[in-house]
């Protein structure tokens, strides 16, 4: 079934199983690999990409269900310069085997985007969705924190 | 963990999704969000012919808010009752609950109608709906028809929902503004189903005695269940501790929760007395200071 | 070695991090290779069970499947996974085959491969194959192990498997002529590493050169490289394992698991590349499980507090077969109970227990996680019952300064012993009192507030590190200036590249930027040992400077040729070399590269070790745990970078926290896996665990390297078990509430409240 959708900026147009998903669709058909899949049940949120601006799991949504959307991916928020987030989080060491890292970052770079002024608590409430196994999250949370005030302005 | 096979549509009116359900003899299941579907898939333990994708039906993602209640459309997702300041005011039970559903990528995805007619014991929405007398509208081959959220839930992920209806909004009645409530739950962890939840309210008479008394519970059943006996103990009675602890003390008599490897059915007794204590507590000091949750 | 403004020492941000942020790291299961198939397991939905037929005629019509390899197809003796850490001839017979072979052992188990077009179709082939199992009894606990409704082994005969024995002077005299003696049954539950990304291979044979290429490698590429060359009855040269970016190991990833067989295999017979990549859902009932004992042990004190001996009698479930490290968790439970006290009399038995589970193996603090569960629990018994300050027991009771090296029980069927190296295990006990506020938060103890009861608990670990026998590196300085560094260590999230490029910038003086760190794949150095027991920084970096020093001295002999000169009068001096004042790049100094290998050869563990403090808070109506505040204090001799050796703690005590109060893999009595997801396998998240601090120390040195540094990979989640149990029994004091055994789930809690409550009844 051929499914069109803007990824990264970039319109594409791929031929899929109505049963892949968009996780599936994006790492093995458009072979972009920085979108990770590590449950495939929609709960440990390294497949994390963002559909018109919304953090969701790639894992837990239809390729064929993103006909004519906005998708990006880990890939597509920074060119050859880190982003703020990115900059945080390698100065916090916020990440170790970096496995989960970029589920994290599309989803606090959504939480930031939205919500420039957030505090720690909602940090931590939302990033409860996305499970890391290797910092104790407690880096992580510092380095979205941390990275607020480049929202803020208005630099992404 | 692939899904299985199956065929995909996406109609763009309500008439041809339900033409498109009934077509295919019951093998045939709705997918909006996907948030609880999704998982079954990937698992296997579904394995639907055809998913009918409710994306391009329109109108089925407002929250409207009148008098008579809060109408929620089927493809409201949990996100969009989160940022509706307006609930906190019209529907405060309806806006405490649902920041304990899920996590954040999930709750940008999932629905309301998802949630009804997937009808997990432990869910939120489905508590609340029944708590509150909610009235679901279904669209299927036969038309259009309402139904009460008691005779909707009838069993462990199971509803009265026919393979070719669709849930289309769900109505809340009206909430009077000095209505006395509250919502409690515990969960392992943060957006984990809850192990035992509470939703309550009431209103006072003259006298500040109870009346109206609505106490529903989440996952100490198999599906959402009213505690009736509660009420009774509540209904007509002053906000008092000896009053408190009849509630408790007949709701713990009333339920007889599952065990599982989460936690005994015991645990989940005593659990939901804690809860609907802090609970009934919460809600006598809400209206007197207006006060944040305790 | 650069003394000044040294690389080691500072915390360096990573440089693997400017990949991994940006996505463009490489997992294994972004690896692809041209015309790729794609593999699918079939295992076992069935505990224990004879296998009677597996007909698949009905998967291979299936279009797009092209291959179902079954142990039929793996010769006249499937071939069985050597057992790598203490390989002693009486575990030989609980090796496990690479595919099931006549019987099934546990849910789980590998019973064939469907090689497909697609993982989808493979995984639709599963649901048509028909497998005919012959059910016997499941075997999941102690009691149906003693009662043998049947055995998992026939030709052994019993579902023990060894008992492992750590002695150490005369136990029962010392127990016979105790003041005091305390006796309590523990129990530590099945839980595991659950590393983020899920294992996999690619494997491609290239039949023209007749070699095999398998992506996907980690911890142990040439230990690895070895079984699976002698499987596929392969030279080892003919077989080269590739480590790409490893999504977290925790001891359980990179151990020679039946996929690391059967996927070259596949690729093999098909003569075409092949991929798998594990799911979750069968990641939880395949790879490593880990922890699962109950014990009856014993501690003989003195009237004044002195630890007299220890004694006992631990059954750790192993699971259905003997994996490559399943004795480390067992052995160790056994040998490191005394942990850093002075127990002078030790006799503990340790005996795994062959059972119809997912096998076992090491997750990060094997045997010592539970361990110090045990003893720091005892401890705080001991205490209370001597009515003797907690804290002062400690003190009376911690191996000094002066005693060290200070020797452990010795061991069998081993026949090992081992020493403590070096260290103040009393300052860094007061230290972490003095940082965790201890006095102050004493106030608070017992007391309910806001709802909650508040305690605090603390616990003194040791962890060991650095095993031998040696590690390889290879420098190459390139004819550009640069240093490409090749190192047996692996990298599994650790953060290597920036360690090892620290210790190669000073070992070599020149500048970090001109490092690249090439690591754990078998092309790279001759041999290789690994990354497992907090070894890598040490062994691997020891390896660094050796060769740092090596390729100075050809540095010396190349330049002194240009000179011509005597290499002794030949000068380093950052990027260039100077003679009688003519200077000359690097990038100039040889039309080739100038090459160098070093082994560093080590037969003494170090000894990192310290001391934790928690205080939490427990609501009695739901018996939900707070941590409050949490401390760690750790000497770790020296640190290398102190950004990922803090990572290390902080990460380490979080886990140690779920397997506490979150973590357990839970099986019913027919060995049905019932947490088989992330919904029912609790991992801590972003909201349970707020507040955690560590500090490190480096105030004793490791004597037995030339870094002198101390494996630091695992100590953070060592006694954090131990640590809680006690700030549970503190903040519930009044109740006498004793936790013997983990996780300490609410609903757990809420029980031994309620039984508490029911005592006081009672004896009212």
């Amino acid at each position: 079934m051929q499914v069109q959708f803007e990824l990264n900026g970039e319109a594409v147009i791929t031929d899929v199983e109505p049963r892949t998903t968009l996780a599936d669709c994006i790492r093995d058909g458009l072979r972009k690999t920085g979108t990770h899949v590590g449950c495939e049940h929609g709960v440990c949120g390294a497949c994390t990409v963002l559909i018109n601006g919304d953090a969701v799991r790639a894992c837990l949504v239809l390729a064929v269900q993103v006909q004519g959307d906005k998708v990006v991916t880990i890939e597509g928020l920074s060119g050859d310069e880190l982003s703020p987030l990115q900059v945080a989080f390698r100065k916090h060491h916020a990440l170790q085997c970096g496995f989960c890292t970029p589920g994290f970052i599309t989803t606090a770079h959504a939480l930031l985007t939205n919500e420039p002024n957030v505090n720690e608590e909602r940090v931590r409430d939302v990033l409860s969705g996305n499970l890391c196994r290797c910092t104790g999250y407690i880096p992580i949370v510092e380095a979205v924190l941390d990275a607020r005030i480049h929202y803020a302005r208005g630099e992404e | 963990m692939k899904p299985p096979i199956f065929e995909y549509a996406s109609p763009s009116t309500i008439a041809e999704a339900v033409s498109l359900l009934a077509s295919r003899d019951g093998n045939a299941k709705v997918i909006s969000g996907g948030q609880s579907l999704m998982p079954m898939l990937a698992f296997r333990l579904a394995s639907p012919e055809l998913l009918v994708d409710l994306k391009q039906l329109k109108d089925l993602n407002t929250i409207i808010i009148r008098d008579d209640g809060v109408r929620l459309g089927a493809k409201v997702r949990w996100c969009d009752i989160e940022s509706d300041k307006r609930l906190d005011r019209s529907h405060p039970l309806l806006a405490e609950a649902i920041k304990h559903v899920a996590h954040y990528q999930v709750r940008n995805r999932g629905t309301v109608g998802g949630s009804l007619a997937h009808a997990d014991p432990s869910a939120e929405m489905p508590g609340v709906t029944l708590t509150c007398d909610g009235l679901m509208t279904i669209v299927g081959s036969r038309g259009m028809r309402i139904e009460k959220a008691s005779d909707f839930f009838i069993g462990p992920l199971t509803t009265s929902l026919e393979p070719d209806e669709i849930i289309t909004e769900v109505h809340l009645p009206s909430w009077p503004a000095d209505r006395r409530w509250a919502f409690r739950e515990f969960a392992r962890r943060k957006g984990d189903f809850a192990m035992a939840g509470v939703a309550l309210f009431y209103d006072l008479d003259q006298e500040n005695r109870a009346v109206d008394a609505h106490i529903g519970v989440i996952g100490v059943s198999d599906c959402p269940i009213r505690l009736t006996a509660a009420e009774a103990a509540l209904n007509g009675n002053a906000l008092t501790e000896e009053t408190f602890s009849a509630v408790v003390a007949a709701a713990k008599g009333s339920i007889d929760p599952p065990s599982d490897i989460h936690a005994s059915g015991a645990y989940r007794r005593a659990l939901l007395g804690t809860l609907l204590g802090r609970g009934l507590h919460q809600s006598a000091s809400r209206g007197e200071t207006n006060a944040s949750p305790i | 070695m650069k003394a000044s403004n040294s690389y080691i020492g500072r915390p360096m941000d990573r440089v693997e991090d400017l990949r991994m942020v940006r996505g463009r790291g490489t997992y294994v299961a972004d690896v692809n290779r041209p015309d790729q198939l794609y593999g699918v397991i079939l295992r076992s939905s069935v505990a224990h069970g004879k296998i009677r037929s597996i007909d698949f005629t009905r998967a291979l019509e299936l279009p797009g499947v092209k291959l179902v390899l079954t142990a039929a197809d793996l010769g006249a003796t499937v071939p069985r996974i050597p057992v790598r850490l203490q390989p002693l001839p009486e575990l030989e017979p609980f090796r496990q085959p690479m595919l099931a072979d006549r019987k099934v052992r546990y849910v789980g188990e590998p019973i064939a491969v469907v090689i497909a077009e697609s993982a989808a179709i493979a995984e639709d082939a599963l649901e048509h194959i028909d497998l005919d199992i012959e059910r016997l009894p499941a075997i999941t606990n102690r009691e149906q192990v003693e009662a043998a409704a049947s055995v998992l082994f026939e030709d052994h005969g019993s579902n023990t498997a060894i008992t492992w024995k750590a002695l150490l002077g005369d136990a029962d005299a010392a127990f016979k002529t105790a003041d005091y003696v305390r006796r309590e049954r523990f129990q530590i539950q099945r839980h595991t590493a659950m590393f983020m990304e899920p294992r996999g291979f690619v494997a491609e044979w290239d039949a023209e050169a007749a070699k095999l290429t398998v992506w996907g490698a980690a911890k142990l590429a040439w230990h690895n490289r070895r079984v699976l060359a002698a499987a596929l009855g392969l030279d080892e040269d003919a077989v080269n394992l590739v480590e790409v970016d490893v999504g977290g190991g925790f001891g359980s990833r990179g151990e020679f698991y039946p996929e690391d067989y059967l996927i070259p295999a596949a690729a093999k017979i098909m003569q075409r590349p092949v991929k798998w990549t594990e799911d979750r859902r069968e990641h939880m009932m395949s790879s490593n499980h880990a922890r699962e004992i109950e014990c009856n042990v014993e501690i003989a004190v003195s009237r004044d507090g002195r630890f007299l001996g220890l004694r006992g009698q631990i059954w750790a479930d192993i699971g259905a077969y003997l994996r490559t490290n399943g004795s480390m968790g067992p052995r160790n439970v056994a040998q490191f109970m005394s942990g850093p006290y002075c127990f002078g009399n030790v006799d503990l038995k340790c005996s795994m227990l062959t059972t119809n589970k997912t096998p076992s193996g090491s997750y990060r603090g094997p045997g010592r996680f539970e361990t110090d569960f045990i003893r720091e629990r005892l401890i705080d018994i001991v205490a209370r019952e001597l009515k003797i300050d907690r804290l002062e027991l400690r003190r009376r009771n911690l191996v000094a300064d002066s005693q060290m090296p200070y020797r452990l029980p010795f061991i069998t069927p081993s026949d090992s012993s081992n020493e403590l190296d070096s260290g103040d295990y009393h300052a860094v006990f007061e230290r972490c009192l003095k940082e965790f506020g201890w006095e102050e938060r004493s106030k608070l103890r017992g007391k309910l507030v806001d709802g909650y009861y508040h305690g605090l608990g603390i616990g003194s670990f040791i962890e060991g590190g650095a095993a031998g026998p040696k590690e390889d590196a290879r420098l190459v300085l390139e004819t550009d200036g640069s240093l490409s560094v090749y190192l047996g260590s692996s990298a599994i999230g650790q953060g290597l590249e920036t360690i090892m490029a620290q210790i190669a910038a000073d070992a070599t003086e020149l500048p970090f930027e001109k490092i690249t760190v090439n690591h754990g794949s078998t092309s790279h150095v001759k041999d290789g040992y690994g990354s497992y027991h907090s070894r890598s920084t040490v062994m691997g970096g020891s390896s660094i400077l050796l060769a740092g020093e090596k390729l100075k001295e050809l540095i010396r002999e190349t330049a002194a040729k240009r000179f011509n000169c005597g290499p002794a009068e030949i000068l380093i001096d950052g990027e260039q070399v100077s003679y009688a004042g003519n200077h000359l790049s690097l990038s100039k100094l040889s039309a080739v590269p100038l090459e160098v290998e070093a082994s560093f050869y080590n037969t003494k563990h170090t000894w990192a070790y310290g001391t934790q403090a928690a205080h939490v808070a427990v609501d009695p109506g739901t018996g939900e745990v707070k941590v409050v505040d949490y401390l760690s204090v750790e000497d770790v001799g020296r640190m290398i970078n102190p950004l990922t050796l803090h990572g290390q703690a902080i990460g380490a005590i979080v886990q140690g926290l779920g397997g506490a109060l979150l973590e357990h893999l839970v099986y019913d009595t027919e060995g049905q896996l019932l947490t088989g997801s992330f919904a029912d396998y609790l991992l801590p998240t972003a909201s349970d665990f707020p507040n955690i601090r560590s500090i490190t120390l480096e105030l004793k040195p490791c004597p037995n390297n030339p870094l002198g540094a101390k494996g630091a990979g695992e100590g953070g989640v060592i006694p954090v078990g131990g640590v809680i149990g006690n700030a549970v029994a503190d903040a519930l004091f009044h109740l006498n509430v004793q936790p013997l055994e983990l996780p300490l789930s609410p609903p757990r809690i809420w029980e031994l409240i309620e039984e508490a409550h029911q005592q006081q009844l009672g004896s009212s």
